[in-house]
């Protein structure tokens, strides 16, 4: 479905390629790893395509104060995130080549003091928006009031008590200028996320601690744009929680919804045969 | 903010409520001197959980709300957002229990605070046993075995209202984390402000060739009328206030051990991972051999019991006759 805008069109094929990119880079990186998280980079490719297609205010300089942030709290999508900040030219192409060697900046989980354009470390899961309601508190006192805080929550992460108590203060704070991006890729390391943790309802839950939330398919451009273009100012008072619903390992046939896939390795062979999957459209 | 209500105390004047309590909690200046810092250097903001009143934040708030933000009984929340704030230019101060920022929020002050390396100041109050029959929930006695293996991470034990002033005054512009570990807010007075404070030095607050006892926190004051004890026996004591435990002098402590061949310490922590052991590594790593060394605190294998806090102080033999007698004890070693 086309949206008659060439305009339009044309940022959804860039977010595509981007998408597209993600995936296959992350295939070549995981291969100088020797193991890596493709799944659940796959589930949040157009996501992370999207923010980084235009959505977050961001400039040349990723220190400059007044830029969106972006928290991965889901930390192992890093691998993903990489090649976007690559192509911004916050890491050069020789270190991304060498991708978790000895002594590289770049590791399965992101470091703020190693990377530039990573705007927190992460890894620990149920930090990440604990430290996205410090920042929105410190960017409304600063003045900054049009920045927005992103934060990449993965779904099984929900289950982590401090996800909970960081949703209480969000509302308790009245930040409306924090956006909590759950990548609904329906499961964790040991299978579906309502058979190792119920998590659902999740609206329900984040509504119920005063939280707005929107749903939406995580895996079309389109939909995500629109959604990330009418989110309540930032001067609002209320939270927002979007509710992108994914598949784990989107892209790649064989690695969708399947559970053993959560890490894994793909020798040349089959590396290559999976990039035939991701080829550029 | 509505004010909660406040009701008088009934009649009779041994009665008492919390407010009568914070009054006597002379030593928590935190939150005024911090006030104070505050009026000359927007980058300090104050947080706590629930417990404003007891840690006295609650003056910093009077005359700086803005700055001010009481994030609810959620301690791994609040070290969180304090380091999300610390991106943003901001010099946070999260107080709380040490038994809960020190142990809950071990996990958050690793991954949040020290591994980046970020501003952010621990006000850890009521520590070791000082909340006494509020029980062992409540006491904290294995936070400094913690925070010493914590890269990047300063801590600082004050012992007194000034101290406690100096501690914070001083580190205001530390580029890492400062875990500042302070008791139940009743301690007497040890330091004259003319006195010289250094974080990162021992502090010698008096001088003698029979024995070294080492001390911080609560046990700085009775260490101090332990050895003028002591000094009546004809027993003559160094005695070291050794409020930052990390980074820790050794090179004072060793000279003074070399010289002296004696080391009691003193903490209301256990006896293992905290200042003894400090001193322990300190030795060791210096290769000073033959000191007779005894430490006083927390058993190893014994979770603190309930009780009256100067009655756990003198059971746990952290008081002025305690420490006398296991300075003795050591002599006769």
């Amino acid at each position: 479905m086309t949206t008659g805008d060439p305009a339009v069109e044309k940022k959804l094929d860039e977010i595509r390629r981007r998408a597209t990119m993600i995936r296959r880079e992350t295939i070549r990186l995981i291969d100088v790893a020797g193991s890596g998280h493709y799944t659940s980079v796959y589930s949040a490719a157009e996501l992370l395509a999207t923010l980084y297609s235009g959505v977050m205010r961001l400039a040349e300089d990723p220190d400059w104060p007044e830029r969106d942030r972006l928290i991965l709290s889901k930390g192992h999508v890093a691998v993903g995130v990489y090649p976007l900040l690559a192509e911004r030219g916050y890491i050069e192409p020789e270190v991304l080549d060498e991708y978790t060697r000895l002594g590289n900046p770049l590791g399965d989980h992101p470091d703020m003091r190693r990377v530039r354009g990573i705007d927190f470390s992460s890894g620990s899961l149920g930090h990440g928006l604990s430290i996205g309601v410090g920042m929105a508190n410190a960017a409304r006192l600063r003045g900054f009031d049009d920045v927005r805080i992103w934060i990449l929550l993965g779904d099984q992460e929900l289950n982590e008590g401090q996800v909970w108590e960081a949703a209480q203060a969000a509302s308790h704070f009245k930040l409306g200028n924090i956006c909590a991006i759950v990548d609904r890729n329906q499961m964790g390391l040991d299978g579906f996320t309502e058979d190792v943790m119920t998590i659902e309802p999740i609206a329900g839950r984040f509504a119920a601690f005063g939280w707005d939330v929107v749903s939406v398919d995580g895996h079309d451009p389109a939909s995500l744009l629109a959604t990330f273009g009418s989110l309540p100012p930032t001067t609002s008072n209320t939270p927002t929680c979007v509710i992108a619903n994914t598949v784990k390992g989107k892209g790649v046939s064989y690695m969708e919804l399947s559970r053993t896939w959560h890490l894994g390795y793909l020798a040349a062979s089959d590396a290559k045969a999976t990039l035939k999957e991701l080829e550029p459209s | 903010m509505t004010e909660p209500y406040l009701a008088p105390i009934p009649s009779d004047p041994a009665s008492w409520d919390l407010a009568t309590s914070e009054k006597l909690n002379r030593s928590f200046v935190a939150g005024e001197v911090l006030a104070e810092l505050a009026e000359t250097d927007s980058r300090i903001v104050v947080l706590t959980a629930d417990l404003k009143y007891s840690n006295r934040t609650v003056d910093f708030e009077r005359r700086h709300p803005d700055r001010f933000f009481n994030v609810g009984i959620a301690e791994q929340n609040m070290v969180s957002m304090a380091a999300g704030m610390a991106t943003f230019g901001y010099i946070p101060y999260v107080a709380t229990f040490a038994s809960f920022v020190g142990l809950l929020c071990a996990e958050q002050m690793r991954t949040d605070l020290a591994y980046p390396s970020l501003p952010v100041r621990l006000i850890a109050h009521h520590a070791g046993i000082s909340l006494g029959f509020y029980g062992t929930s409540h006491h904290a006695t294995e936070d400094l075995g913690l925070l010493r293996s914590m890269a990047n991470m300063t801590v600082v034990c004050p012992c007194d209202a000034y101290s406690t002033l100096r501690a914070i005054s001083d580190t205001v512009d530390f580029p890492g984390p400062v875990y500042l570990r302070l008791g139940r807010g009743r301690e007497p007075d040890v330091y004259d402000p003319s006195e010289p404070f250094h974080v990162g030095r021992l502090a010698c607050l008096r001088e003698g060739d029979d024995l070294v006892i080492v001390a911080n926190g609560s046990t700085v004051n009775p260490a101090l009328e332990a050895a003028l004890t002591l000094a009546g026996e004809g027993i003559e004591v160094t005695v070291f206030d050794a409020h930052t435990v990390r980074p820790f002098d050794g090179e004072s402590l060793c000279e003074a051990a070399g010289r002296i061949g004696r080391v009691l310490v003193v903490e209301e922590h256990n006896v293992i991972g905290g200042v003894a052991s400090a001193c322990a590594d300190a030795l060791m790593d210096a290769g000073v051999g033959g000191i007779v060394f005894s430490r006083l605190g927390m058993p190893p294998d014994e979770y603190s019991l309930i009780g009256p806090p100067t009655h756990l102080y003198r059971h746990y033999r952290l008081d002025t006759d305690g420490i006398a007698s296991a300075a003795r004890e050591l002599l006769a070693r």
